[in-house]
């Protein structure tokens, strides 16, 4: 049995740098405390060469010259943890979480899957990558040696069986009491560090000088602490893993520095936010139905045009949100960046964001098997491209599908959201039935309000100012069908229908004309065609 | 296959048999590295027969051999004329078959209930009702097809120039099996007004795909890059027949009312071949069907 431990170092810069990717090329700091008491509490390999330490003041690492500074962010360190867990639960289910930048696996069974144990722990250190997460991965027979090996050896390490204390033996000795922290080895950190001075005062360097001494003369001066620590050294240790199962929550979050004020800078932390997100989905096999975006405004910085312009955001608070509804499942993190953007144009934040916040609902990817014989149709993604951009034209309710509703009321429908059904529609009728065309209307919307002269109960004579072709002698009507409906409601109608047939310049249009019961007003509702 | 006569000549040689040679001018155009690769008119590879679907009207598709994919086609014709009859009839048909349809409602006329009697399959139509622009305080150019300024001074698009944009989203987005334009309600002033460009664009976008991009107007103004072109006009024989009994029955009070079926039921749509660029040239370029009430009155 074997067992895969992945280890981030610098973990406070690496969650840093995971949503600023530039910053890989610098030298960075990360700072802690209040200010202006803050200092340094971790930095990457470019900074730790040009001199900075832990624990040094914000005004000397100011000294040190070109070092990025950045304030730690407890959010990014939460977020980087879940990205970590997604990518070890990408292969195992078996994983446990024993620190924020350390995730062991159990790699029992997965050879068969994902081929031999080497090329798995290159796969998890690249799947990591992807994530923005650079790592050091081992793989070996105990859980305790593969977590010493993540954390002493950089990039990808494989210990066989047999080889641990020879293998482990070079590392230094603090690496051990770092691992014994994540291992729980100790009670408090006080007893490691008392146990570590001992060890210091013995002139013991390495692992292997401690592998070497006699046992019962360990167990004599440190006790079972001692022992354990040898073993350990030894990579004869043995624990069972505690598997967590972490929630499929998938969101990612950036505070910004500064407010952001324009909708294109937003598209490039959009952008790299839904990368990550797609990535972490993608590591799990999912795609998603439905995205949240949360934006977290300066309401401080609201002026008279935004207020007026928009209205998205109530008074008082100062987080806009909206939601993306997909009809299929869907993962492409360009497609999603330009939907975003045309919800935004559509319905701009009203005031400079402060932090961006996404979230996506995780679903099952969509599984569909295309057929040769089936009639053309779009395709799902271009579709909901088309539709946004549509939106941004003509308006959101302004397009989609009509659906009749249980009514005589004019224009008694509603439009609902288009959503083309693969499956072959059964609603086919039969071949002589299409051969013949209805008589349609053509709905005038507003109706047009006309004057109407009557000769013996009958329209005679019909006036419309808004259109000069509905005008003149009617040649003949039919009607009236009188219908009304809504009585119990404030919105009652009641009308009178008449069919109308008026001279045109060269031929005879035939209309709808309504007279409106209620009010007595008359006017023309459609145009037969 | 014509050849062109400055390339090749004929000759009668003493069998009887016609053979050509190469002129010289050939060989010296040939040799030109300009015109290395290109290939002449009369080695080009022949255009594939257009597929045909039906327009739901037998009558029409005896006519025409029914309405070609990947190609415009254009119906023309006056108010009341039976256009949007023609239009559902052709809406149904394609929903029937099952493909996803769109029309691009320029002036929102679709009536619904009528498009649900000519048996369209909701599910299958994305209906786009231009006309409303989509940010606020702006003008709404309903009631006007002409683009407007709104009070902070932007332009906002007509319906004429919202149709076009969504109609090229559409045709670029590929997979309908029907685009309509609904352009009948439209000033001709203005369905002119759309540049020839947006109709060879369009022409373009629509070929060697399965889409059929189907107009309606009142007026034929895509010009040449319309494959099929028909012009409807409602037949005075119906309207004159009802005339004529309701003079005739003028003195019987109850006999001078039609119902509504006697006014709407089998109007007569009389339809006439423009233009077709089909390969098979119709016997008869006009042809009529009727039309039938959508409710019995």
């Amino acid at each position: 049995m074997f067992f895969a431990c992945i280890f981030v170092p610098d973990f406070p810069v690496e969650a840093i740098q995971r949503s600023e990717p530039k910053l890989r090329l610098q030298a960075v700091a990360i700072l802690d405390g209040k200010v202006p008491l803050q200092k340094v509490f971790a930095q990457n390999e470019k900074a730790r060469r040009g001199g900075v330490e832990p624990g040094i003041a914000k005004l000397e690492v100011e000294a040190c010259g070109n070092i990025v500074l950045r304030s730690r962010s407890q959010l990014q360190e939460d977020l980087a943890h879940a990205a970590l867990l997604d990518c070890a639960q990408s292969f195992s289910p078996r994983v446990e979480d024993i620190g924020c930048d350390t995730i062991l696996i159990d790699l029992a069974g997965l050879e068969s899957l994902f081929g031999p144990l080497p090329k798995i722990a290159r796969d998890l250190a690249r799947r990591a990558s992807d994530l923005g997460l650079e790592s050091n991965v081992a793989v070996a027979s105990n859980p305790g040696t593969a977590v010493i090996a993540a954390r002493g050896f950089s990039g990808v390490t494989f210990i066989p069986q047999g080889t641990e204390s020879e293998q482990l033996g070079g590392l230094p000795i603090e690496v051990l009491f770092e691992a014994g922290q994540s291992l729980q080895i100790y009670d408090h950190s006080q007893q490691a560090e008392q146990i570590l001075e001992t060890l210091n005062r013995w002139g013991i360097r390495n692992l292997r000088s401690l592998a070497a001494l006699p046992e019962v003369a360990l167990s004599e001066r440190l006790g079972q602490q001692g022992v354990r620590l040898q073993k350990l050294a030894r990579g004869e240790t043995f624990r069972t893993l505690k598997p967590v199962e972490p929630l499929l929550i998938f969101e990612e979050a950036i505070e910004l520095e500064h407010p952001l004020v324009l909708l294109e800078p937003l598209a490039f932390l959009l952008g790299r936010l839904l990368e990550q997100l797609c990535a972490r989905l993608n590591a799990r096999a999912l795609a998603t139905q439905e995205l949240r975006l949360k934006l977290e405004l300066d309401s401080s910085c609201r002026d008279e045009e935004t207020e007026q312009r928009f209205s998205g955001v109530s008074e008082g608070s100062r987080i806009f949100e909206r939601i993306l509804h997909l009809p299929v499942p869907l993962l492409d993190a360009k497609l999603f960046l330009k939907l975003i953007q045309l919800d935004l144009n559509a319905h701009p934040p009203g005031g400079p964001i402060l932090k961006i916040h996404l979230r996506a609902e995780p679903v099952r990817p969509r599984a569909a098997q295309g057929g040769l014989f089936l009639p053309p149709s779009p395709e799902p993604e271009k579709l909901e491209l088309t539709l946004a951009r549509i939106a941004g034209i003509v308006g959101e309710d302004k397009f989609g599908s009509p659906a009749l509703l249980d009514t005589y009321r004019a224009n008694g429908f509603r439009m609902q959201r288009f959503v083309p059904d693969s499956h072959e529609s059964l609603k086919n009728k039969s071949s002589d039935e299409n051969n013949t065309a209805v008589t349609a209307l053509r709905i005038f919307r507003p109706p047009m309000p006309v004057t109407v002269t009557l000769r013996d109960g009958s329209p005679a004579w019909i006036a419309c100012h808004k259109r000069s072709e509905i005008q003149g002698e009617i040649l003949w009507s039919a009607g009236p069908w009188r219908s009304s409906g809504d009585w119990w409601e404030r919105e009652s109608w009641s009308r009178d229908e008449w069919d109308i047939a008026v001279q045109a310049e060269t031929e005879i249009t035939l209309y709808r004309l309504v007279h409106d019961l209620l009010d007595g007003r008359w006017f023309v509702e459609g145009m037969y065609d | 296959m014509s050849l062109s006569p400055i390339c090749t000549q004929f000759e009668m040689d003493r069998s009887s048999t016609f053979t050509f040679k190469k002129l010289p001018q050939l060989e010296r155009f040939s040799a030109l590295p300009k015109l290395a690769g290109i290939t002449s008119a009369s080695r080009l590879a022949a255009r594939p027969a257009l597929e045909m679907v039906s327009s739901g009207i037998h009558e029409l598709d005896l006519v025409t051999g029914g309405i070609p994919r990947g190609c415009i086609t254009e119906v023309c014709g006056a108010a009341s004329s039976g256009r949007t009859s023609l239009l559902l009839s052709v809406l149904a048909a394609s929903t029937q078959r099952n493909e996803v349809c769109a029309l691009v409602d320029v002036t929102d006329a679709l009536d619904p209930v009528s498009a649900q009697s000519a048996g369209v399959n909701f599910e299958k139509l994305l209906w786009v009702r231009c006309g409303s622009s989509p940010h606020k305080n702006s003008l709404s150019a309903r009631n006007s097809c002409e683009t407007k300024k709104d009070r902070f001074g932007r332009q906002s698009e007509g319906p004429v120039e919202q149709a076009v944009r969504v109609t090229d989203l559409l045709l670029q987005s590929g997979g309908f099996g029907l685009v309509i334009i609904d352009l009948g309600d439209v000033p001709v002033k203005l369905a002119r007004r759309i540049p020839l460009t947006s109709w060879f664009r369009f022409q373009r976008a629509v070929e060697n795909t399965p889409t059929v991009l189907f107009l309606i107007t009142s007026v034929p103004c895509v010009q040449t890059c319309a494959s099929l072109q028909l012009k409807l006009r409602a037949s005075g024989k119906k309207l004159s027949a009802i005339n004529c009994q309701l003079s005739a029955g003028s003195r019987d009070q109850e006999q001078s009312i039609p119902s509504h079926s006697l006014l709407l039921d089998g109007l007569q749509v009389e339809g006439e071949l423009l233009r077709s660029r089909m390969e098979r040239k119709p016997v008869q370029s006009v042809t009529r069907f009727s039309t039938k009430a959508v409710r019995a009155g």
